[in-house]
């Protein structure tokens, strides 16, 4: 498919239009749209009125298919909250092409390493189109290699609320896998075999879905307690099947902090860097991914804090076992999680009242009157690639295959008032800091600094934090600079070379459509 | 780089990194070491000297080390690769090779001669690549004097404590308090002959309060610095080797007195 190309303000090309979806708008500055005077008219959509029903527990999980009304072409959503236990996605998918569904739109808030099923379906057709945050292993190289009748479309967590609330992203059955279910509906994540903790993706789904489907394997008494996260008023079916997921990849244990010399280093950088700042203050707020450096900074911003006394307001974003500790020290006030990453995170979020749960929309949607990421002191991020103009990719690897997630990457960089990326300078020899990311999904103009154990590169339009960290004597670089300076162990790798065909689209948090991907020759 | 101005610069830490080891030599700038120890000895074994050698002595002429002291371990006299593993380094020219095994003078010595004419061939200072000694046996405390003044070349001493424990025949342990006799022989030869004393490894990784306590008794003997096998370690160490604010206030006050006299004290 030949698509009529334009250039966005950052000069990629990106589709004017895309059958189906109508007019794209170009991405034309991350706060383009958000002085103001910007207008959104949500997409109404006609529902029916259920007849009353006392039981909604469907004899069986194809029979709940059945009566959900779906049909070829329409769109289904799950969430991914279960991580890489989750085996909901693969059951629907299963039995939607024993049912013999086809060209279905497979809309989930993400994927993850246990969704190499979405793959089969998509080469079997039961799948034409996908939207999602994140894509991983088999799912990556369908796209990526062309499988799809049209490009993914991949959205931030913001952005994917904000598409489903407007209705540009209209999502006709739901199917929600619940660690804890009633007979009418009322289902929570933070308790059951398979408890997962917050389920604030799935919050959203339930709120605008056309039609609910719980998928369970834990049926309790009615009523639910003592904590309902999706209330029965937004579900029509229950289904139950023998398991929802592999709890031992659903409840990992504790995130530990990494003992890589490497990324110890680029959290030390990181958090020295944040204290420059000036931002650990009595009432800040904070949000630090899982993995490698991001949750090592965490661990130097509560030495920190403790030994200052100074106690935080709230701790956003995907909560990790390591933060609920530090509410538990009353390092912070609070948590708002719309996504728990580990099973210390669901016995806080079970029993800590301080502990919040919220849905994605309250958390990063640019639309609403008000979201979470918007009031944000700090945010740590990693990366998978960042450029001279501090443009970031999280989904494309050095070989140009997706493999990542936008999640709430775009959103948070945009709201805080200090977006890090921490990210290691060289990979397997690959080096991290290129002319061009391959696939921008934040805009350099929304990232502050990026971080490597080589040194610290500051967005030349953060003078302020320049002088600062200068001060703090830190070992600020040039980013062209820094790049030279690694390029000299790696070399400069050659560029993977793309055809022209689009096999993806990035779309901004706004709406608007910030980069292309391409099919890897 | 000469000799003399070697010596100015601190040598708290230094941190044994294995010569085979790419990922870890191409990051020798950022553990936040005063220097490195390269090491091409007990870490490698055999069927990877070569490969060894060849990687540290490219990773000598191709990385950036920062402020970070290049000190390669080769192999001791006694063993084929000697000979072989100062050929390929010394062009490279580290800041220092560390001779392990040295038993007597004749040790550094020998040293001493290959790397002046390995200096003379490959066209760089003379004298500018030092030793630091290496003592693991009896035989070598006993000579520890000799050997300390054995060439202008030597830069410091340190001991090799599991392999002296050993050629003991007694149990190394974390307190080293069966080392303390070796230990202050070595300091002591050190600071005669104007050498840096370097303390040996403590073993256990995850005890950084042991290390903590062991870095102290470093310190309380005399030892100007500590070798690391973790970059973890390195911090601890640091910590220990800084003086206290009392220590530093005195020297403050101490300087202005001076100042105040008319002597001339360096700027702070």
């Amino acid at each position: 498919m030949n698509f009529n190309l334009v250039k966005n303000s950052l000069g990629r090309l990106v589709p004017a239009n895309i059958p189906g979806m109508g007019d794209l708008a170009p991405y034309n500055g991350a706060y383009a749209r958000l002085d103001g005077s910007f207008t959104w008219m949500p997409k109404a959509y006609p529902r029916r009125v259920p007849a009353p029903s006392t039981n909604k527990v469907a004899p069986s999980l194809r029979a709940a298919i059945e009566r959900s009304g779906l049909e070829d072409g329409m769109t289904i959503s799950f969430h991914h909250h279960l991580r890489n236990g989750d085996a909901v996605v693969g059951l629907v998918l299963e039995e939607l092409e024993r049912m013999g569904f086809r060209n279905l739109t497979l809309a989930p808030s993400s994927l993850g390493d246990s969704h190499d099923c979405a793959a089969e379906a998509i080469k079997k057709g039961v799948v034409t189109r996908l939207n999602t945050s994140g894509v991983r292993g088999e799912v990556g190289k369908a796209i990526t290699n062309g499988l799809l009748e049209t490009p993914a479309i991949i959205r931030s967590h913001g952005g994917r609320a904000r598409a489903i609330e407007e209705g540009s992203l209209r999502i006709d059955v739901a199917f929600l896998a619940a660690p804890a279910c009633d007979r009418l509906g009322n289902m929570t994540g933070s308790a059951g075999p398979t408890a997962c903790g917050s389920m604030g993706y799935a919050i959203h789904d339930a709120r605008y879905a056309g039609h609910v489907v719980a998928v369970t394997d834990n049926l309790v008494g009615y009523p639910l307690t003592p904590r309902i996260s999706i209330p029965q008023y937004l579900v029509d079916q229950v289904a139950v099947v023998d398991s929802i997921g592999d709890p031992s990849k659903i409840a990992t244990g504790a995130t530990r902090i990494t003992r890589d010399p490497v990324q110890l280093r680029i959290a030390e950088l990181g958090f020295k860097l944040i204290e420059a700042s000036g931002l650990i203050a009595p009432n800040c707020s904070f949000q630090t991914g899982g993995g490698g450096p991001s949750l090592a900074v965490a661990k130097y911003v509560k030495e920190y804090m403790k030994g200052r006394g100074i106690v935080g307001s709230y701790c956003i974003g995907g909560i990790t076992g390591y933060m609920a500790d530090m509410l538990k020290d009353g390092l912070f006030r609070s948590l708002f999680d719309v996504q728990s990453f580990d099973m210390a995170v669901t016995d806080s979020i079970a029993n800590n009242p301080y502990h919040m749960e919220a849905d994605v929309s309250w958390y990063a949607n640019p639309f609403n009157k008000g979201c979470l990421v918007n009031d944000l002191d700090v945010v740590v991020l990693a990366a998978l690639d960042v450029d001279v103009d501090f443009n970031v990719d999280v989904l494309t690897g050095h070989d140009g295959i997706l493999r990542g997630a936008s999640g709430g990457h775009c959103d948070t960089a945009a709201g805080a008032k200090l977006s890090i990326i921490t990210v290691p300078s060289m990979r397997n020899g690959v080096p991290s800091i290129r002319h061009q990311v391959q696939t921008v999904v934040t805009p350099g103009e929304t990232v502050d600094a990026i971080v490597t154990e080589r040194g610290i590169a500051i967005n030349p339009l953060r003078q302020d934090l320049l002088a600062k960290a200068r001060e703090a004597r830190l070992p600020v670089k040039d980013i062209g600079q820094l790049k030279a300076e690694i390029e000299k162990t790696t070399g400069v790798p050659d560029e993977v070379e793309f055809s022209d065909k689009i096999v993806g689209l990035v779309e901004y948090r706004d709406g608007t459509f910030i980069d292309s991907i391409r099919r890897v020759e | 780089m000469t000799v003399s101005r070697m010596k100015s610069r601190p040598r708290r830490s230094l941190l044994y990194i294995p010569g085979n080891n790419p990922g870890m030599l191409q990051n020798c700038a950022i553990y936040g070491s005063d220097g490195v120890l390269l090491d091409l000895e007990d870490s490698i074994s055999i069927s990877e000297k070569d490969a060894a050698r060849t990687l540290v002595r490219h990773a000598l002429l191709a990385l950036d080390f920062g402020s970070v002291e290049k000190v390669v371990r080769i192999n001791g006299r006694d063993t084929p690769y000697f000979e072989a593993d100062l050929a390929q380094i010394i062009p490279a020219w580290p800041d220092a090779i560390r001779l392990p095994k040295v038993d007597s003078a004749q040790d550094v010595l020998e040293a001493d001669h290959i790397i002046s004419a390995l200096e003379a061939k490959a066209g760089i200072p003379q004298g500018s690549v030092g030793i630091q000694a290496m003592l693991e046996t009896a035989r070598a405390i006993v000579q520890v004097n000799e050997i300390a003044a054995a060439s202008p070349r030597l830069v410091g001493l340190t001991l090799g404590g599991q392999d002296l424990a050993a050629d003991l025949g007694i149990k190394a342990t974390k307190e080293g308090l069966e080392l303390l006799y070796a230990k202050s022989a070595v300091v002591i030869a050190a600071k005669a002959f104007g050498l840096e004393a370097f303390d040996t490894v403590f073993t256990d990784v995850a005890d950084l309060a042991g290390l903590a306590q062991a870095s102290a008794v470093s310190v309380s003997l005399g030892f100007s610095g500590k070798a690391a096998i973790h970059p973890s370690q390195i911090p601890v160490i640091h910590a220990a080797f800084a003086p206290s604010s009392k220590e530093i206030e005195k020297a403050v006050r101490i300087l202005e007195l001076a100042r105040l006299a008319g002597l001339e004290v360096p700027e702070l």
